[in-house]
């Protein structure tokens, strides 16, 4: 077979970034479950896995400039090498921002706790569904599920707003105190931005496939 | 460390009143790829011709140094130079079968070094075709002329022939300047199956193949080394400015 290698080096990026993909799912699904349950030790985790997240983000970057280096890549092999490039930034985000909802709820725990987590849950439903679907539309080259991810950020963002209005009620109500409604949105803040990541990836995927950005023929 | 299979020291070459190698010190290690880089002229040709004294033939020549290969010097008196090139084979930029058939080629070393019985000689044909990756390509068309083969097929039929005398080290100069790139990757793969049994040294222009198939390469300039190190850190950070100049195409 012809390139044998250079097909090879291709393929284990994929597997790094289904990885990265994995665990960055798994962190946001967990902070979610560690503020619905108020699981402290598994908040402590998430912020610990964080740290495999960002070491995955530099093997890839090592392999891509290699791959780059050795291979001479052009058209679609060279879109799809820097749109690797550019997503791992989103997804190493995304990591954070989980390890951030972790944090909070720490903090959260150690004055107070919700009685209820309102639309989070679902909120991060989507949002891990989102990232999940981006990552999947990378690996499997598919325009149309990145096309329709990005159309799945209106869901997040209409459950951002669901949730601000449903924390000013309560406010209004005086039923919870400033500073805990503040986390609280903070948090829907966070998946929120998540969301936004995901979207971000999806761009990228489109660039892949097009070499479009925001409509903007680059390569 | 990887073991040394071959090395230089001091090792100067002069073609008449030119000075074409001055005080090269080079370590080849076994079973690697060693790749040798640098602008026309600047001496990797004569370097890797050095190695299996293929200069001798040239009546301007004088050499001082050491070539040591598994702790000898090859250009020791006592050292039989046929012996010692069946140990350190060469491949050139172009194909260069000879006027003969498939089989011919493969077992005219083996009879030189007086190799007769035909069980032998087809047993040997065989295994160098199958090793330089073209078996399946001309078993059925041992008997007809090498030059028959495509550029490529040439270029793995010389790979064979160089193996059939069961070499230790390969030296390839530009083995695949003249091939199309299908052929070149397939010479690349079968260069990197080959380091496991081979030490190989090999001269290149292209820098993505130098970054893509060796282990460690050595920049020459005008007859000297500049930069010897792994190939990782050369195309990664090279320490000397003239090397990042030459491969990133600066200069050269």
């Amino acid at each position: 077979m012809v390139r044998k290698h250079y097909d090879q080096e291709l393929a284990e990026l994929h597997v790094d970034i289904i990885q990265m993909g994995s665990l960055i799912e798994k962190a946001i699904s967990d902070s979610v479950t560690a503020f619905e349950n108020n699981d402290l030790a598994l908040c402590e985790s998430i912020m610990l896995e964080d740290k495999a997240v960002n070491d995955l983000e530099k093997v890839i970057e090592s392999k891509c400039l290699w791959l780059i280096a050795r291979e001479q890549p052009v058209a679609s092999d060279l879109r799809k090498i820097t749109t690797a490039l550019k997503m791992i930034t989103d997804m190493e985000r995304i990591g954070d921002n989980a390890a951030d909802i972790a944090e909070l709820t720490l903090r959260i725990a150690e004055k107070n706790t919700f009685a209820d987590s309102g639309h989070i849950p679902q909120m991060a439903a989507v949002a891990v569904t989102m990232v999940h679907d981006a990552v999947a539309s990378y690996v499997n080259t598919d325009l149309a599920l990145a096309q329709k991810t990005e159309q799945r950020d209106d869901e997040v963002d209409d459950y951002f707003n669901l949730i601000k209005q449903e924390l000013v009620s309560v406010f209004r109500a005086g039923k919870e105190d400033m500073d805990n409604a503040v986390d609280f949105l903070l948090i829907a803040k966070y998946l929120e931005r998540i969301a936004d990541h995901a979207v971000n990836i999806c761009e990228w995927v489109e660039f892949s496939v097009t070499g479009k950005h925001n409509n903007a023929q680059i390569f | 460390m990887t073991p040394v299979k071959m090395h230089t020291r001091a090792l100067n070459l002069f073609y008449g009143e030119v000075h074409a190698l001055k005080g090269v010190d080079l370590d080849m290690p076994e079973q690697c790829v060693t790749a040798l880089i640098g602008p026309s002229g600047c001496g990797k040709s004569t370097f890797l011709k050095t190695l299996n004294r293929m200069n001798d033939t040239i009546a301007s020549v004088r050499i001082s140094g050491e070539v040591v290969l598994d702790g000898e010097d090859i250009y020791a008196k006592n050292v039989d130079v046929t012996t010692l090139r069946k140990k350190a084979g060469m491949v050139f930029q172009s194909p260069n079968p000879f006027p003969m058939s498939i089989y011919d080629n493969i077992a005219y070393g083996p009879r030189i070094h007086g190799e007769k019985k035909r069980i032998v000689l087809d047993e040997i044909v065989e295994q160098s075709l199958r090793d330089a990756a073209i078996w399946d390509e001309v078993k059925d068309r041992l008997k007809k002329p090498a030059l028959g083969l495509s550029g490529g097929q040439q270029q793995r039929l010389c790979i064979a022939r160089s193996l059939a005398t069961k070499p230790e080290v390969l030296l390839m100069d530009e083995p695949t300047s003249a091939l199309d790139p299908i052929s070149t990757s397939k010479i690349e793969e079968l260069i990197d199956e080959l380091k496991r049994d081979y030490s190989i040294v090999i001269v290149t222009h292209n820098m993505q193949q130098a970054a893509r198939i060796s282990d460690y390469t050595a920049f020459f300039l005008l007859g000297e080394v500049v930069e010897h190190n792994t190939t990782g850190d050369v195309f990664s950070n090279p320490k000397d400015r003239r090397t990042e100049d030459y491969i990133t195409g600066r200069f050269g």
